[in-house]
């Protein structure tokens, strides 16, 4: 086939930014990268999508992992008419080796188009393009190298973490080795659809939360301590010295409830009132840390808009120990699970779920105790559902 | 069974992560003191035990050939063991413990096109959706937009010179995959038209009552047209979400015409200081002008610059706004405040102001 010229996309090419262009042309030696950039260059000229809705396709016993993909174009678009994504689960921290990196390129050349996201927005490495006779294929090639399909559709979507305590001082539990547990535990949740939506969950170390989870997760576990910062008066001292930070103004004037005294030698926290926001210790590494009494927060409801609109997600345990093998978080999440199940309506996200139903009767259904840390204020309305029994 | 099906393993889940750890790592694990950030793009944790590793962030458009990533394997195997990472933001990290290196690694992959940045404060890689490479909701392509904003964001990459970190998300329908609805600056691509509907195929795709019931705000009616089972859209009631499309594919949204971008501020998901919140609307639309997107780029450049000549040490957008009020940032981004931006969903009232706590000035 000739190739078709693109120059639309050709001006992509240019400036300092890689371009993702020049990486579908680095592919576009087999022909459905090439297929890819002529109906790329269709949209570009039409400003309309030419990819229609997924259809049913996926590996043989598994409900998720595979998003059909078929083009409007087929007939001047052929090598792309079946493109569909395979998401396959990343390791913890999205650590690599090269000789890992080699073997899925390996089958991915064989049985795909070539093209990668590295990665996915919920945290899959994403093979993107493949036909439905290569699924199959492609699943026992992944398999055989020791890799394994992700979520999608209404399942535990796959859970992903930020690189914790393999690299950061201020990671307050094992974000990577409960990431790891938790997919293993759960990997018929991950691989069969059973729930009313998806359902993600996403672990941070600390309070300035790197994976977003406090935004994008069903479930949000954020590292957190309860006992003092850590501090080192004589790194303090260093800091003041170097003259690069205006401790007063920039650490002790910026902490959300002023609890930082900082007296041009010595800062004093009065670490009751601390809401472990993370800044001071942002702001001074070397000088300050998280407590030594370390676990997590639990919140739970985060979503984008669709459909009730977008929510962060609220805290329902306040702290929790962050040990192995988890049980206190897996009895919350069966428990939870069972009643959004039986209950959720058809593509409800459980955050929606508990805003329908209400708080209060979300925590007693799933057997826990309402706290005061749960919300921000008590109600001001007075229209009680008071329960007389 | 069959034979076949004896062997054939699944639910493996993923690889155990230990084996791709490098030996710094797997002996200072759980072990790290503290870390600085040299130079932009290089972070250096250093451990109780006095170990050092150090972290060379470079660029990429996220969606890599194997062409490339065979490449990032073959500098990782001459520059750090073959040990790397990527980001939450779809940056790459090669990860080593002589510092000697970092400076030959940091030259090789500039002069391979995979540029080192994106740490402190500045502007990192941009989350994204798939866009028209790969997704059927699209209202817009989202590789193409990203492209454009970080060439010409670009120098706020190699550099450290905003008050804070800017982040910014692009999502190219409501679904939002990205989540991009706390970012410092989001871009969103939004329909502006109700559905069209095919009546010949609906019957054929799609369930009348879940496609009744997927409407947020009940304005999809089931109907009969010329005798089929079908629906219709009351149109005053449509905000353009997309739900119905998702459930039904006889219900399309895509409009060359109408559908644009819309920019969103002062999100952030970090509990540092102010505790995480939504983006708000600054920008209702912009239209969808590839290749280069050159308003949307504007735009967004303005609001950068606006900002990081307005806004003090360690204030993340939101928090700049806050400060000084919506009033005065429409004043000093020029840009126009209208009837979009004040909410209408549920809920909105909460949005509205119920003091006289405003910031009056006899100039106007």
């Amino acid at each position: 086939m000739a190739d078709r010229k693109t120059p639309l996309l050709d001006e992509l090419e240019k400036g300092p930014w890689p371009s993702f262009v020049k990486e579908i042309k680095k592919s576009a030696k087999g022909p459905m990268a090439r297929d890819l950039l002529g109906l790329l260059e269709r949209s570009y000229e039409e400003k309309i999508g030419h990819w229609k809705h997924g259809g049913l396709v996926g590996v043989r016993g598994y409900g998720g992992g595979v998003i059909g993909r078929y083009n409007d174009l087929p007939q001047e678009f052929p090598e792309v008419s079946e493109f569909h994504t395979v998401r396959v689960n990343q390791p913890s921290g999205w650590f690599y080796t090269s000789e890992a990196l080699r073997t899925l390129c390996d089958i991915w050349e064989k049985h795909g188009s070539g093209l990668t996201n590295m990665h996915g927005s919920t945290g899959d490495i994403v093979f993107l393009g493949a036909k439905t006779s290569e699924l199959e294929p492609v699943f026992a090639k992944l398999t055989e190298a020791g890799f394994d399909l992700g979520g999608s559709g209404s399942d535990m979507r796959t859970p992903s973490c930020c690189a914790g305590q393999a690299r950061c001082e201020w990671s307050c539990y094992d974000t990577m080795a409960f990431t790891h547990d938790v997919t293993q535990t759960y990997q018929d949740e991950l691989h069969r659809p059973a729930f009313p939506y998806k359902f993600k969950i996403k672990a941070s170390g600390c309070p300035n939360d790197c994976v977003a989870s406090v935004a994008r997760a069903d479930m949000s576990i954020i590292g957190t301590w309860r006992d003092a910062i850590q501090i080192d008066q004589a790194a303090v001292a260093e800091y003041a010295r170097s003259g690069t930070l205006d401790i007063h103004r920039d650490v002790a004037g910026r902490c959300p409830t002023r609890c930082i005294a900082y007296d041009g030698n010595q800062i004093q926290i009065d670490d009751e009132n601390c809401v472990k926001c993370m800044h001071c210790i942002n702001a001074m590494p070397k000088a300050l840390a998280p407590g030594k009494d370390r676990g997590a927060t639990i919140l739970v409801g985060a979503k984008a808009p669709i459909v009730e609109g977008a929510l962060l997600s609220s805290v329902l345990v306040p702290f929790v120990k962050m040990e192995p093998p988890y049980e206190d978080i897996k009895e919350l999440l069966n428990a939870m699970w069972e009643l959004w199940s039986e209950h959720g309506k058809n593509r409800e996200r459980i955050g929606e779920f508990i805003q329908r139903i209400g708080l209060g009767s979300f925590l007693e259904q799933i057997g826990l105790e309402p706290v005061p840390e749960m919300v921000t204020q008590p109600r001001t309305n007075p229209y009680i559902f008071y329960d007389l029994g | 069974m069959s034979a076949d099906a004896t062997k054939r393993k699944t639910d493996i889940g993923p690889p155990h992560y230990e084996k791709f750890l490098p030996p710094v790592i797997k002996e200072n694990y759980g072990k790290w003191k503290y870390h600085e950030n040299p130079r932009p793009g290089v972070l250096v944790h250093v451990s109780h035990s006095g170990a050092k590793l150090f972290s060379v962030r470079a660029a990429t458009p996220r969606l890599l050939s194997i062409e490339t990533l065979r490449l990032f394997a073959a500098i990782a195997d001459e520059f750090c063991g073959g040990y790397l990472r990527f980001t939450s933001r779809n940056n790459v990290e090669f990860l080593l413990a002589d510092g000697s290196k970092v400076d030959p690694l940091v030259a090789r992959l500039k002069k391979e096109g995979y540029p080192v940045g994106g740490t402190g404060p500045g502007i990192t890689n941009i989350v994204h959706t798939q866009g028209w490479v790969h997704c059927h909701s699209a209202a817009s392509d989202a590789s193409g937009v990203v492209k454009s904003l970080m060439d010409a964001l670009f120098p706020h990459f190699e550099r450290m010179d905003l008050p804070a970190k800017v982040r910014v998300a692009f999502a190219c329908c409501l679904n939002m995959c990205g989540a991009v609805h706390c970012s410092d600056i989001a871009v969103l691509a939004v329909h502006r038209k109700p559905p069209k509907i095919n009546h010949d195929r609906l019957p054929k795709t799609c369930e009348v009552p879940s496609t009744v019931a997927a409407c947020p705000t009940g304005a999809i009616r089931p109907a009969t047209v010329d005798g089929k089972q079908s629906v219709q859209v009351i149109e005053e009631q449509c905000m353009f979400c997309g739900n119905c499309f998702t459930v039904c594919p006889s219900m399309t949204m895509a409009d060359p015409v109408n559908d644009g971008i819309s920019i969103w501020v002062g999100g952030k998901v970090s509990n540092a200081r102010h505790e995480p919140m939504f983006s708000k609307l600054a920008i209702p639309y912009l239209p969808n002008n590839p290749p280069r997107w050159p308003e949307v780029v504007d735009a967004v450049k303005n609001l950068v610059d606006v900002y990081a000549s307005n806004a003090r040490p360690f204030e993340r957008m939101g928090e700049w706004i806050e400060r000084i009020g919506w009033p005065k940032f429409f004043k000093l981004t020029g840009i126009p405040f209208t009837k979009y931006h004040i909410d209408d969903f549920r809920h909105a009232g909460e949005s509205y102001r119920r003091s006289v706590h405003i910031r009056q000035s006899s100039e106007g």
